[in-house]
């Protein structure tokens, strides 16, 4: 049991790895383009833009969080701010 | 050039996986004694040699439309973790993958665990798993690549020469294994298998390409320049002096 739990997880971390939501929207993308492409439309642009939107999205939330990490924590209210500006 | 750029692919692809499996036996080898290492790299050769041989057949008979696009699907899911992480670490928002780093680690690891090499089954088994877990990666690249393809046969040859290739530069570095510009080529594997996932998947969904195959190398094109792009946009936006996740 313990052996198919990491055989699962080795397969998940192998495949879907550190950002899920990159399977998941590469999916929608992939089931989107064939519905289009079985309705006769033009569906070779869809999954490249999905991709280029999908990819830029996760690595933009990285981004994001290590700006808000990198932020320095703000002043402790009021007092903190007087004593602060008194030195 | 459709088989030109598919053993490319399996090259580049394969070279990184066995760089990992070769750092680890390196590590166990050095530190522990070749032995043990060299029976559970035996081991794990012949555990892969089963596993591929009762899942090539099946996955040969399958339709191709449909292994396409599940195929596709996987490897662009798996390609474009590799670029997220190349991307992030090009632009600093993530540390280098450095090689002499866990070569260091593993070291320290191995001696931490202490005893006496009479049997040594901790060598055996880290080997094992090193290589069993880097091949399986190799095998399913090759079958995947290859299978989609229609040329299981070419994707080997491409793993093959990889292994000749990472086999020479780890006899001639023997350590150093960062020598090896893994970066580099993860990033590079990265741009492949996302633009062969993007090809593959859309075929499989029932698209026709522009071009037909040829229309590869604009899907190559497009993903290379997106990557880069991200690199420069990401080392302009990202905060000075961050903390580097690995």
């Amino acid at each position: 049991m313990k052996w198919l739990s990491q055989f699962g997880r080795f397969w998940y971390d192998f495949i879907v790895g550190d950002d899920w939501t990159i399977a998941a929207a590469v999916v929608a993308v992939v089931a989107l383009t064939a519905a289009v492409a079985h309705s006769g439309h033009l569906a070779w642009p869809i999954l490249p833009i999905g991709v280029a939107l999908v990819l830029t999205a996760s690595v933009w939330r990285v981004l994001r969080s290590e700006r808000r990490a990198s932020t320095p924590p703000a002043a402790d209210g009021p007092h903190a701010s007087e004593n602060g500006g008194a030195r | 050039m459709h088989s030109v750029l598919l053993v490319a692919a399996a090259f580049l692809a394969a070279a990184v996986e066995m760089v990992e499996a070769l750092t680890i036996v390196l590590a166990v080898g050095v530190t522990r004694g070749w032995r043990s290492a060299g029976w559970g790299v035996a081991a794990a050769l012949l555990a892969l040699t089963g596993i591929i041989g009762a899942l090539g057949p099946a996955i040969a008979n399958l339709p191709i439309d449909d292994l396409r696009l599940v195929v596709g699907t996987v490897l662009l899911i798996f390609g474009l973790q590799w670029l997220r992480k190349a991307i992030l670490r090009s632009s600093g928002l993530k540390a280098q993958h450095d090689e002499d780093a866990i070569y260091r680690a593993e070291i320290e690891a191995l001696r931490d665990g202490g005893g006496r090499r009479v049997h040594d089954w901790y060598a055996f088994t880290v080997a094992f798993k090193g290589v069993f877990l880097e091949g399986l990666e190799v095998a399913f690249i090759v079958v995947t690549f290859g299978g989609a393809q229609k040329n299981v046969g070419l994707a080997a040859i491409g793993a093959a020469a990889a292994l000749v290739v990472v086999l020479i530069a780890g006899v001639i570095a023997h350590a150093p294994l960062s020598r090896v510009p893994e970066n580099s080529l993860k990033f590079g594997v990265g741009i492949m298998l996302s633009a062969f996932g993007i090809f593959w998947a859309a075929e499989g969904a029932g698209v026709s390409w522009p071009g037909a195959d040829a229309s590869l190398l604009g899907v190559i094109g497009i993903v290379i320049l997106l990557s880069f792009g991200l690199v420069a946009v990401m080392r302009r936006a990202a905060p000075r002096g961050i903390a580097a996740v690995t």
